[in-house]
């Protein structure tokens, strides 16, 4: 018994001891983006890699969620005579929540576990410390490139999450459900607010940094050769999902 | 102490380095003259590449100072070791070459960061660094389409290319044939006598040893036994440098293991 709150014991400071090794790792990335010169050529590369490279994927889950919001909710509407109102929780729920939450998780998949694993690998061939030895430092080189792309492009992709995830909910309304279209668009956009949008725009701009940090995190922190690269990469993805899903809530919770 | 003798370019006093129960560096001391070329040898795993991470600041010292020109470096701060660095280049034991830039990219690197030379010159030095270490039309491969001892050269030329006053070579003529490590050799010599850098080399090859060094250092149990000139190391009366040097299955290092 005692063993084991030991054992949770040690856990549970090595997660505080390494969240504060973020929080570390995040100010001195924001320290070197305020001092210049910034690298544009390595930023708009990562803006590609994170950004374009990302739209295929962003557009299949938008439109995929916005289909499949919008055949539940009528499923549940129907049974009190309200499916008229599916295009407003459609909506809603899209550019409130799903539409940044998502984005985020398949972001912090596809883009977090290739961060993860090309600075860890960089990490244990010593790439990095060849960085140092070139009296360059390797957070303004390679973690300020990737949060600034990261951070910048999350709300992007997630404006066009929520446009496509509308449009997929309309298409199946109107041709599957056989909805009226001009009364689905009105409930739309009359109880759409500018501000569901900007929050979750909110949103999308904390998950591009926590999936950064998180993945940059893990890459510079990679210990022990190929395996070392892996746990690194599994680590980057599971750590930047939980702390996403947390976040969200926490910024909800603030904006409700 | 005479590490603020102008004359010694790099002092290391009384190093310890340990990761974990592993206690590598055990009270290093070592200096080197300016314009020296120091070579250090020792058994695998005794600690050199930790030794010379821990000159250029790459890894800290639990214990002990550091001085470069005089300036003590194991305690500085990182942005402080960033102009120090500007001193050194570096040829690490494995290359570490930047595997997602081609292999003009990785030798200019320096180069682009740090000055403001025009491309056509950029390209002109690498050429030239490239053929110091006998490389040709490799300017455009990437590093994964290198040989093993291709990958060494080409980290070698990075290293060289900005004309440090102090370069560290980790094993640089390990996985070279015979020939090759020879031009290594004589572009080593010629660095020390042309461009009087003072240097830190690691090898384990004992005739590069005694071709290229001014003095010669032995790494053992985490503090360096003996410095002394080739000749003098080769006449020693220490029975753990002249099993290692003779690389002997039976003697002293062996017994005690
Ligand atoms: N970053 C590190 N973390 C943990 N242990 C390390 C690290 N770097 C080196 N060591 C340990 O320090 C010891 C010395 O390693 P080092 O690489 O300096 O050996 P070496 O003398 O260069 O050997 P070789 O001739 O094989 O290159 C080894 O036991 C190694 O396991
Ligand atoms: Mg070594």
């Amino acid at each position: 018994m005692l063993r084991l709150l030991e054992i949770i014991g040690t856990k549970f400071l090595k997660l505080v001891e390494e969240s504060g090794r973020v929080a570390i790792l995040f100010l001195k990335t924001l320290l070197w983006i305020f001092r210049p010169p910034l690298n544009l050529r390595n930023i708009l590369a990562q803006i590609e890699e994170v950004g374009i490279n990302s739209i295929p994927v962003i557009l299949i889950t938008g439109a995929f969620t916005g289909m499949v919001l919008a055949l539940q909710s009528y499923t549940g509407f129907k049974r009190f005579g309200a499916e008229t109102f599916v295009g407003t929780v459609v909506a809603l729920s899209i550019t409130r929540e799903l539409g940044p939450v998502l984005s985020g998780l398949m972001v912090s998949g596809r883009v977090g576990s290739a961060m993860a694993a090309e600075l860890g690998t960089m990490q244990v061939t010593e790439q990095i410390d060849a960085l140092y030895t070139l009296a360059t430092n390797p957070i303004k080189y390679l973690i300020v490139p990737r949060f600034l792309a990261t951070t910048i492009v999350m709300p992007i992709l997630t404006v066009f999450a929520d446009i496509i995830g509308i449009i997929g909910g309309y298409m199946v309304s109107v041709y599957i459900l056989g909805s009226n279209p001009t009364i689905y668009e009105r409930r739309t956009w009359d109880f759409l607010k500018l501000n569901d949008i900007y929050s979750g725009i909110l949103k999308a701009t904390v998950f591009g940094m926590i999936i950064a940090i998180v993945s940059c995190y893990q890459g510079f922190n990679t210990e022990g050769g190929a395996s070392g690269v892996g746990r690194a990469t599994t680590k980057a993805v599971v750590l930047s999902s939980l702390m996403i899903l947390i976040a969200n809530y926490f910024i909800t919770a603030l904006m409700f | 102490m005479n590490f603020t003798n102008s004359d010694v370019k790099i002092s290391i006093q009384d190093v310890y380095k340990s990761f974990g129960n592993n206690h590598v560096l055990r009270g290093a001391f070592l200096e080197i003259k300016k314009g020296e070329s120091m070579v250090v040898i020792g058994g695998s795993g005794t600690g050199k590449s930790v030794l010379i991470k821990c000159v250029i600041g790459l890894l800290k010292p639990e214990k002990g100072e550091i001085y470069i020109d005089g300036q003590e470096v194991a305690s500085l701060k990182e942005g402080d070791l960033n102009e120090i660095r500007k001193k050194f280049g570096m040829l690490f034991q494995w290359g570490a070459l930047f595997d997602s830039m081609r292999v003009w990219e990785n030798v200019s690197f320096g180069l682009r960061q740090h000055t403001r030379l025009k491309d056509t010159e950029i390209k002109d030095i690498v050429i030239e660094k490239l053929k110091l270490v006998g490389l040709r039309n490799v300017e455009n491969l990437m590093p994964s389409e290198l040989s093993g001892g291709m990958r060494k050269r080409v980290s070698l030329a990075r290293a060289i290319a900005m004309e440090p006053e102090i370069l560290l070579y980790d094993e640089p003529t390990t996985g070279l044939d015979p020939i090759m490590a020879d031009v290594i050799n004589e572009l080593i010599i010629h660095l020390r006598e042309k461009i009087k850098v003072t240097s830190i080399a690691i090898t384990h090859d004992m005739v590069s040893a005694y071709k290229i060094a001014d003095r010669i250092a032995m790494l053992y149990k985490g503090e360096i036994i003996e410095v002394g000139t080739p000749e003098g190391i080769r006449n020693s009366k220490n029975e753990i440098v002249q099993q290692f040097i003779q690389g002997r299955a039976e003697g002293p290092i062996t017994r005690e293991q």
